[in-house]
């Protein structure tokens, strides 16, 4: 390792004086965090308990890691940096191209493997828990991306318009009885409003200001729905939201439900299964849509305006109106997803539409890689199936005792990965850009030269 | 002055003012079909605000811009225009824009004014061919019916697109960019930059083409490449041009009419050749006096 070349010598006393730098400033963080613990004694007083093995096993961790990472990982990562680059392998190649219809079949199938697998009585989690949950925020993660990724526009609130589409269906639902089918694009149409009732305002706002307008609006409509309890009942949310049926077969152990029609042992699973495939078509529907607007016109401009919107004032674009249709078709399959998420759940209130769910879709996009539908859809299943797996980890409290709950240091994994991601790819997973239109050859275009808008 | 039937863009008392600052002060000069019009002056002389006035980028605190299409019939409708408060009348004889009442964007699609900016503004993560057929936006909407037809699958858009393939496939040709058509319009060099510019503002279909400093940063050979796309551009399509330069070997050996301007008031007016002699703007641009020209050019050997 290094070798002879001049820059290239592993520098020993530098590495040793950087871990121990590291070091002692992980004990100045650590020491507050990690060294001292409040514990209630047998009198019911609280008193300052110091742990001194742990302190310091936490700052030997830290200090040993800097100076492996100064002798082995950073020569290794100049030398490669130094070597020319090779072209991608063949198999990555081939990889490449069979790994869409790979990955469209395998979640087409995924309720079969699931059954096949974990067995009729287990399934039910599998495909609610992780399956549905993951192609929701894939859903919402492909909607995000038209606002954010193709037209540049950093949106804080998109969540507003999720808890639309969602409270448009159960509203309606409840009050009216109109059934899922027609109340789908119902939602999607209210939430699309909204989104352009949102863009009228902040169409001047760029960059901070947009993310801080975006942001309130969110939480607008959040504290709206708290506060009016005449229509939404606040805090405690609307019940008993009627389910979808299955074109009028409802999913219930009575003569006339699903089970009985068809013949078959009632199971809360034959929903479930139903409900994957619902939220799929959805999320296909929109990865679809989305492709096709890249196309054409509006989805050239949308792409245009994150490049350099003055050029595209002067090509004779109404910066206003494209502006306007990015927000209402993020919008659009926002109030889709809150729609199908109200039928899935049959409950919802305020508490699922907070700034995090927002953050969170907003995360996918960005580690995801802004405007590419696969690294939203590889970051969505990281993230959210991440979250979910972790509440399986059940070996984990082997380790760390009974009490220990893994989901409850997700926040810090999302961190962690976040930082990983700025360091490794700060453009996120997949962030070139692929042409819309091609004369001769398909080129991929680099992450360096693609903009990521300015507002 | 040039017979009135010539006219295509009339600029009359043109004043911006920032604040204090007076950036244009009551400039008049008037452009005619099919001349290549070149705005010279100092830097700071307000050459860029008289552009960004005239494509609805800045709104003027006073003053009348007033754009010409078909007939010269229409300058006779310029004082009941003005009166009237409206932006433009269309007749079938012809239309007349008043530019100064419409949004930059109007300027391009309706009254088909383009401009390229004096820093380029290109779509760097776009390829050329892309570029050139947001340039074709408004067309290109319409056949997609509002996006309606165009998500459907509609043939007919598909041929509109074809048609606009065609088009951009025709210019990437004029300014020699076909074999990078597929390419990042970032990735190009900058003189290549320069004329896919200009290659997208022509796919907006002007009649009055803007082009601020187009030879900036161009090298002898690319420079006098540029002369002759020019000159094409206004014999074969009959285009007019507006043209903001600080090579002097461009300005004079392409255009017809030339314009300075100092300190935001006009100075001169008139031919090359003429305002090659003119005493003002050679002090204008040595930065002397009136009455010490004749000794500097004693001196610089004029």
């Amino acid at each position: 390792m290094g070798g002879d070349a001049p820059g290239l010598r592993v520098d020993t006393v530098r590495a040793l004086r950087d871990a121990g730098i590291t070091a002692l400033l992980a004990f100045g963080l650590f020491l507050p965090l990690v060294g001292f613990q409040t514990v209630t004694d047998v009198r019911n007083d609280l008193i300052l308990v110091t742990r001194w093995p742990l302190l310091l096993a936490v700052v030997a961790v830290v200090g040993i890691g800097r100076l492996a990472y100064s002798l082995a990982v950073e020569p290794w990562l100049r030398q490669r940096a130094l070597l020319p680059a090779t072209p991608a392998p063949a198999w990555r190649v081939q990889a490449g191209k069979w790994f869409l219809p790979f990955a469209i079949g395998f979640v087409v199938a995924y309720p079969a493997i699931v059954l096949a697998t974990a067995g009729f009585g287990r399934a039910v989690k599998w495909i609610d828990n992780f399956g549905i949950q993951v192609l929701i925020y894939v859903m919402l993660g492909w909607g995000l991306n038209i606002v954010v990724g193709l037209a540049g526009l950093l949106d804080l609130g998109y969540v507003a318009f999720y808890a639309v589409g969602a409270y448009s269906y159960a509203l309606l639902a409840k009050t009216f009885g109109f059934s899922f089918w027609i109340l789908l694009p119902l939602a999607g149409v209210l939430a699309s409003f909204w989104g352009i009732l949102l863009g009228f305002p902040v169409l001047r706002l760029r960059g901070d200001y947009l993310a801080i307008v975006t942001l309130a609006f969110g939480e607008i409509i959040r504290i709206v729905l708290i506060n009016w309890v005449d229509l939404t009942n606040g805090y405690a949310g609307i019940t008993g939201i009627p389910r979808p049926t299955f074109f009028g077969i409802p999913f219930n152990a009575e003569d006339d439900g699903f089970a009985a029609v068809f013949g078959l042992e009632f199971s809360p699973i034959y929903r479930t299964i139903f409900l994957y495939y619902l939220i799929l078509a959805l999320a296909l529907l929109t990865a679809f849509v989305t492709v096709r607007l890249r196309r054409l016109p509006v989805g050239r401009a949308w792409e245009a305006l994150r490049e350099d919107e003055i050029a595209c004032r002067s090509l004779g674009i109404n910066t206003t109106n494209t502006k306007l249709t990015a927000f209402a078709m993020g919008a659009m399959f926002a109030g889709f997803a809150g729609s199908f998420f109200a039928a899935r759940q049959g409950f919802i209130s305020p508490d699922s539409f907070t700034f995090l769910e927002s953050a969170t879709i907003l995360s996918i996009v960005v580690l995801g890689g802004m405007g590419s539908q696969i690294g939203v859809a590889i970051a969505a299943i990281a993230m959210i199936g991440g979250t979910e797996i972790m509440r399986e980890l059940d070996f984990l409290k082997l380790i760390f005792g009974s009490t220990f709950d893994p989901t409850q240091y997700r926040m810090l994994l999302f961190g962690f990965a976040m930082v990983l991601i700025m360091i490794w790819r700060p453009r996120g997973l997949i962030s070139t850009r692929e042409p819309s239109v091609v004369l001769k050859e398909r080129k991929i275009i680099g992450a360096d030269l693609v903009k990521e808008g300015h507002g | 002055m040039a017979a009135a039937d010539d006219i295509i863009l009339r600029v009359e008392h043109l004043t911006m003012r920032f604040g204090w600052l007076v950036a244009v002060d009551d400039l008049s000069f008037t452009a005619r079909q099919g001349d290549i019009t070149a705005l010279i002056g100092p830097n700071g002389a307000g050459k860029t605000t008289v552009f960004n006035c005239i494509t609805g980028f800045y709104r003027p605190s006073e003053g009348r811009i007033a754009l010409r299409h078909g007939d010269a019939i229409a300058w006779e409708w310029l004082e009941p225009l003005t009166n009237g408060g409206e932006r433009s009348v269309k007749r079938p004889a012809g239309a007349l824009y008043l530019l100064e009442r419409m949004p930059e964007y109007l300027v391009t699609q309706q009254a088909r004014v383009a401009r390229t900016f004096q820093n380029i503004r290109l779509f760097p993560g776009m390829t050329v061919l892309e570029n050139l057929l947001v340039a074709q936006h408004n067309r290109l909407m319409l056949a997609s019916g509002y996006t309606l037809f165009g998500v459907l699958g509609f043939p007919s858009y598909a041929a509109a697109e074809r048609a606009a393939i065609e088009r951009a496939k025709a210019w990437l040709d004029r300014v020699d960019l076909t074999a990078r058509a597929d390419d990042a319009a970032g990735d190009l060099p900058y003189g290549a930059q320069r004329r896919l510019e200009i290659a997208r503002a022509m796919c907006t279909e002007p009649v009055l083409l803007c082009l601020d400093e187009p030879a900036a940063g161009l090298n002898p050979r690319e420079s006098a490449e540029l002369n002759e796309l020019l000159l094409a551009i206004r014999d074969q399509q009959r285009i007019s041009i507006l043209l903001i330069e600080h090579d002097m070997s461009v300005v004079m050996e392409i255009s017809d009419h030339v314009v300075v301007l100092d300190y935001g008031v006009k100075i001169a007016d008139g031919a090359p050749a003429a305002i090659r002699d003119n005493p003002k703007v050679i002090a204008a641009y040595l930065g002397v006096p009136d009455k010490d020209v004749a000794n500097v050019e004693a001196e610089v050997g004029l």
